[in-house]
């Protein structure tokens, strides 16, 4: 096992370590799903690296409106301004090259409409990813996307009728401007961070839905992600608003293939909960391990409404992400269930962010973060509760479970309070398996790696039932993935 | 007929390994036997069970322990579980977040061939068959192993893995350790339910009151980590009556003499 500072020296070496130590053909799971490329011709390149011809390029393909054009160049002199955050984040981050990026790839078919038009490489995609024949018939309300466009996306009847604009971004800016412009980048504004506005420069795909007042959408909306070109980083920048009274949940799920050099995800995501509006945002995050996942997401709650991210990460080489809820309205409650599973050569650095700004407003942040080998998982965390306040309350758990003794876990807690009618928790435990455990479950017969696995999952257990059905058995399987190839 | 034999072992911490807690003995259990292995504390009771299951914090520094006549000693723990040696813990550990109906059923499917699934109904009526047995109330099986069990808790739910997988040789190690009468009946109902021709049992003790319930074929009574007398079950009662300093005192004699 390497240690992390020959990771930063040699990522490319290191990074074969890492990921065989994922690909062990032992378990009757196939471990190269997510693991392979399709021949793609991409009709739009923008080619490797980044300045403001390439920015005026993706504008210009995606035929854009000039005040689209305006905002990207005004973001990317933003990005160019920002430094680095390694004063308190990772060195890592410098390993990122700027230049070896491409930052565009279009194959320049528009979203498909029918599943007969999608054309037959992409539905092995989707075979491969194992997307069950149910669903994929099911596609509704699936917007899948392909590298930087949705190659698919077929809004199901019923939501379409009940008045649910569900779409790619670049779309909802051609067709939906006036809904789009309004909370475009209000969230999150441009500068939040370094990444923020490099994803404002450069954005490409992400989802677009508005769920008009009172609607409640029954079905999860679902989109799945890839990254399918070597060197291609992936920019989508989803925009959801829920509408007084509305409701609706969102799932985002990623494998993605294994490249030999570094990948860039960075996406930003923004969630608008009107008055008594209930948002539900679910991440499966299972990028290859040469993935830098950098990643900013946060929602905006007003009078009564809800606001609930649950995130779990497994994959990545570095994934930097702490979704946020600012609780804008009175009453205005919001949630963040996050799990992180840090294998050896990844940094989960993960966590969540709760601005409080109204009265009575509430936050829970609950928190598992499992390291193994040499796996390393951080949690930060931001509870901001102002003096002008009252009744706020905020409850946050952090729980980090250590497998091996090389791995390392660091919490930072950040929780700002003040005033005196406000009413905060905050938990924190660190637990190992221990090796009483792992003989007692084997002494029941299972293998050491299954017995692993086991102790990771009840770990998780309580968290995972909040997922719907389908993602807490992938989320299962892919522990199970992660554990057989930590052992031995 | 099945055999798990004890040869000559000697067994130690791994931790000290020039220390040895178990000093040469020496013992075959037949499928269809009970033994009783007595003794005082530190003696070396629980060493001896979990040696012959594994455990990484001891060591075999000689003798063997074979299976059907072959030796086990190069057998991971959980091979030699799926071979059919089971061992009821003193203290069993708790596995927070699984239930003990997934938890029992990740062992029963441990043991299917690759390939085979488990029959999920199947198996949950089994489950309930044996729980019935053992008078363990439904909601039981959906509460995370032995996580804030009472000490009978934990021993029934020991007894429940046991019934459902099965084995050929079962080394419980104080099983009556922590239970009140009532528990104590229970569990040795359930032991008595599973005793037949396809069982052999080593049954570790400190008292004699388990034998009321569970009438051993053979007692042995294990002194500074050998066998110092064997006899049937009156020999526990004898123990009961005159206490260990008999033993210890019969053994100076025969040292001395």
């Amino acid at each position: 096992m390497k240690p992390p500072s020959d990771l930063l020296a040699a990522p490319d070496t290191a990074l074969d370590d890492t990921t065989s130590a994922v690909e062990n053909p032992t378990v009757g799971i196939d471990q190269s799903a997510g693991d392979f490329t399709y021949d793609v011709k991409y009709e739009f390149d923008a080619g490797s690296g980044l300045n403001e011809d390439v920015i005026r390029y993706i504008s210009n393909v995606k035929k854009e409106a000039s005040w689209i054009l305006d905002f990207r160049l005004k973001a990317y002199k933003t990005f160019l301004e920002k430094p680095m955050p390694t004063h308190w984040a990772t060195k890592d981050l410098e390993n990122i090259d700027f230049n070896k990026i491409r930052y565009y790839l279009s194959q320049g078919t528009k979203p498909k409409r029918t599943w007969d038009e999608v054309p037959d490489d992409i539905k092995k995609t989707f075979e491969r990813l194992g997307i069950p024949e149910q669903e994929r018939k099911f596609l509704a309300g699936v917007e899948a996307q392909f590298d930087s466009e949705a190659a698919y996306s077929n809004v199901k009847d019923i939501v379409a009728k009940q008045g649910v604009i569900f779409c790619n971004s670049t779309e909802a800016l051609r067709e939906h401007p006036e809904l789009f412009k309004k909370w475009f980048g209000k969230v999150i504004p441009t500068g939040d961070n370094k990444f923020s506005a490099l994803n404002s420069a450069v954005f490409s795909g992400g989802s677009f839905i508005y769920v008009p007042k009172g609607v409640k959408v029954a079905m999860p909306l679902q989109a799945y992600f890839r990254i399918n070109a070597e060197n291609f980083g992936q920019f989508e920048r989803t925009l959801i608003i829920a509408d007084e009274g509305a409701e609706v949940t969102y799932m985002e799920g990623c494998t993605a293939p294994k490249f030999s050099t570094s990948t860039l995800h960075s996406a930003v995501v923004e969630l608008v909960a009107l008055k008594g509006a209930k948002i539900q945002y679910i991440t499966v995050q299972n990028w290859a391990n040469n993935v830098f996942n950098l990643v900013t997401k946060r929602a905006i709650a007003m009078e009564d409404a809800e606001v609930k991210w649950i995130d779990c990460n497994i994959g990545s080489r570095l994934t930097m992400k702490y979704p946020g809820v600012i609780l804008k309205g009175k009453r205005a409650r919001g949630e963040v269930i996050s799990i992180a599973l840090a294998n050896d050569g990844q940094h989960q650095d993960t966590g969540a962010k709760m601005i409080h700004a109204a009265d009575d407003t509430t936050s829970v942040i609950v928190a598992k973060s499992i390291s193994v080998g040499q796996g390393r998982s951080t949690y930060r965390g931001v509870v901001h509760i102002p003096k002008h306040l009252k009744g706020c309350k905020n409850n946050t758990e952090c729980d980090a479970l250590l497998i091996n003794t090389n791995s390392r876990t660091d919490t930072y807690p950040a929780i700002v309070v003040r005033g005196d009618t406000h009413a905060v928790q905050h938990e924190a435990s660190v637990s190992k398996v221990s090796e009483d455990m792992i003989f007692y479950m084997q002494q029941r017969g299972l293998t050491e790696a299954q017995a692993m696995s086991l102790a990771v999952n009840g770990f998780v257990n309580d968290l995972v039932r909040q997922f719907p059905m389908e993602y807490s058995v992938e989320l299962k399987r892919l522990i199970d993935l992660e554990m057989e190839g930590s052992v031995g | 007929m099945p055999s798990l034999e004890i040869r000559d072992l000697f067994v130690a911490l791994a931790a000290t390994p020039d220390k040895p807690i178990v000093k040469g003995l020496t013992l075959t259990i037949l499928t269809g036997e009970v033994h009783a292995i007595m003794g005082p504390n530190g003696t070396g009771k629980s060493t001896l069970s979990k040696a012959i299951a594994g455990h990484p914090d001891y060591v075999i520094t000689s003798g063997d322990v074979l299976l059907d006549g072959k030796s086990i000693l190069e057998m991971e723990p959980d091979q030699r579980a799926r071979a059919g040696i089971f061992l009821a813990f003193q203290y069993p550990s708790e596995i927070p977040g699984v239930t003990i109906a997934n938890f029992v059923r990740a062992a029963v499917q441990a043991r299917l061939a690759e390939g085979e699934d488990l029959d999920a109904t199947a198996y949950y009526k089994r489950l309930y068959s044996k729980m019935d047995l053992l008078k363990i109330d439904r909601k039981f099986t959906s509460r995370s192993v032995n996580e804030g069990f009472s000490g009978g808790e934990k021993k029934r739910c020991e007894i429940l893995q046991m019934a459902m997988l099965e084995p050929t040789f079962a080394l419980m190690d104080e099983t009556d350790s922590g239970l009140d009468i009532d528990a104590l009946r229970i569990v040795a109902e359930g032991v008595e339910a599973m005793r037949g021709d396809k069982l052999g049992v080593m049954l570790i003790t400190h008292y004699q009151r388990l034998l009321d319930y569970i009438v051993p074929d053979f007692v042995h009574v294990m002194y500074d980590g050998r066998i110092v007398k064997s006899g049937d079950k009156t020999l526990a009662l004898e123990l009961e009556a005159k206490g260990y300093d008999w033993v210890k005192q019969e053994l100076a004699a025969a040292t001395t003499a």
